[in-house]
């Protein structure tokens, strides 16, 4: 690294003995990125506002958004599993808390099964979406929805904004799998036991707790509201 | 030596680690969040269910109370999982107020125009 340092105590470094936020440079980085990461979807979400308010009408998630995975779509399911799409990532949320609660106790097994619960949490949300996608592809009455035409509104927006939102939720959720499965390798090799602390495990779980914190966002603003 | 972020011997210093029986605590914290969250979300379902009717005269009550059940849940999420509320002080207000402000002019301009934009 340029600029490197050695031995140099903290107390000469700062004039305040210690850094202000006492935060890790790379907690602080990862909390700057998310902060431009909430205001791109913060952006994203005030435009399908804009798009509301100022359309005729708007499509009621309930009438499109009621098919369940394996049941016929003559039955009217309306936002179940969606609301379990939900669940499940705040569940994921809740494991990747104790997987860097159980880092903080240096228990590697506790973060490696936590940390692995996370992952599979993660891979079903995306599975669902994927799903999701296809069943609102597929549309109704032989019409599909693509970025031009939707069968559910007159409104051609709606399609579009429901690729864009959970497309660009979803390209998070997987970037985020990804990354937990590289740390949850390292975990499992011993490489932050050897470090003597888990503050990548904690680092990851500010991104996977965002992901889960845009999802509740969307969840209220595209689907519910 | 307290947190901060010098390497000190090529590596960092965290010091963060707590013991079995404080974890205990975290952990049992822990789970009544995660048991708030998923009431106040089966809350939202259930109300999605049953008063989604958008002609009704309760719908922007129940409009308002999706919002603010969702902010509820992101302070939760925000505050205790992500351990900001943990962190201090400084370093909150200076996660916190620069987002809430753009966010707020956003979200006037952006409303604000969208109820006026198509009405001439």
């Amino acid at each position: 690294m340029a600029g490197h340092v050695e031995n140099v105590s903290a107390a000469e470094a700062w004039e305040g003995g210690r850094s202000p936020f006492n935060v890790t440079y790379g907690k602080m980085m990862m909390w700057f990125f998310l902060v431009s990461d909430a205001l791109t979807f913060g952006g994203f979400l005030v435009a399908l506002g804009f798009a509301k308010a100022s359309a005729d009408s708007w499509p009621v998630a309930d009438e499109v958004f009621y098919h369940f995975p394996f049941v016929d779509h003559s039955f009217h399911l309306p936002l179940i599993y969606v609301a379990l799409m939900t669940f499940i990532l705040i569940v994921s949320s809740v494991t990747m808390v104790l997987a860097v609660e159980a880092g903080h106790r240096m228990d590697k097994k506790g973060v490696t099964k936590w940390l692995g619960w996370t992952i599979v949490g993660g891979a079903i949300f995306l599975g669902s979406q994927a799903w999701e996608w296809y069943t609102f592809i597929s549309g109704a009455e032989g019409e599909m929805a693509t970025l031009v035409n939707n069968p559910y509104s007159p409104e051609i927006k709606y399609a579009n904004y429901f690729f864009f939102i959970t497309g660009f939720h979803g390209f998070h959720v997987f970037t985020g799998v990804i990354i937990n499965i590289i740390i949850w390798m390292q975990v499992r090799k011993g490489v932050m036991h050897e470090r003597g602390h888990y503050e990548m495990v904690e680092k990851i779980g500010l991104y996977w707790h965002f992901v889960d914190l845009v999802w509740v966002f969307v969840f209220t603003f595209f689907y519910l509201v | 030596m307290e947190r901060d972020d010098l390497i000190v011997n090529d590596s960092y210093a965290p010091m963060a680690n707590h013991t079995e029986e404080q974890g205990v605590k975290i952990r049992k914290k822990i789970w009544q969040v995660t048991a708030l969250l998923s009431i106040i979300t089966a809350v939202e379902i259930a109300m999605g269910i049953f008063l989604s009717d958008r002609a009704a005269g309760i719908w922007p009550y129940v409009k308002w109370s999706f919002i603010i059940m969702t902010v509820v849940k992101a302070a939760y999420i925000v505050l205790i999982f992500m351990h900001l509320g943990d962190e201090t002080k400084s370093l909150r207000k200076y996660i916190l107020y620069p987002y809430f402000i753009f966010i707020a002019y956003m979200i006037f301009l952006f409303l604000y125009e969208g109820f006026n934009v198509f009405t001439y």
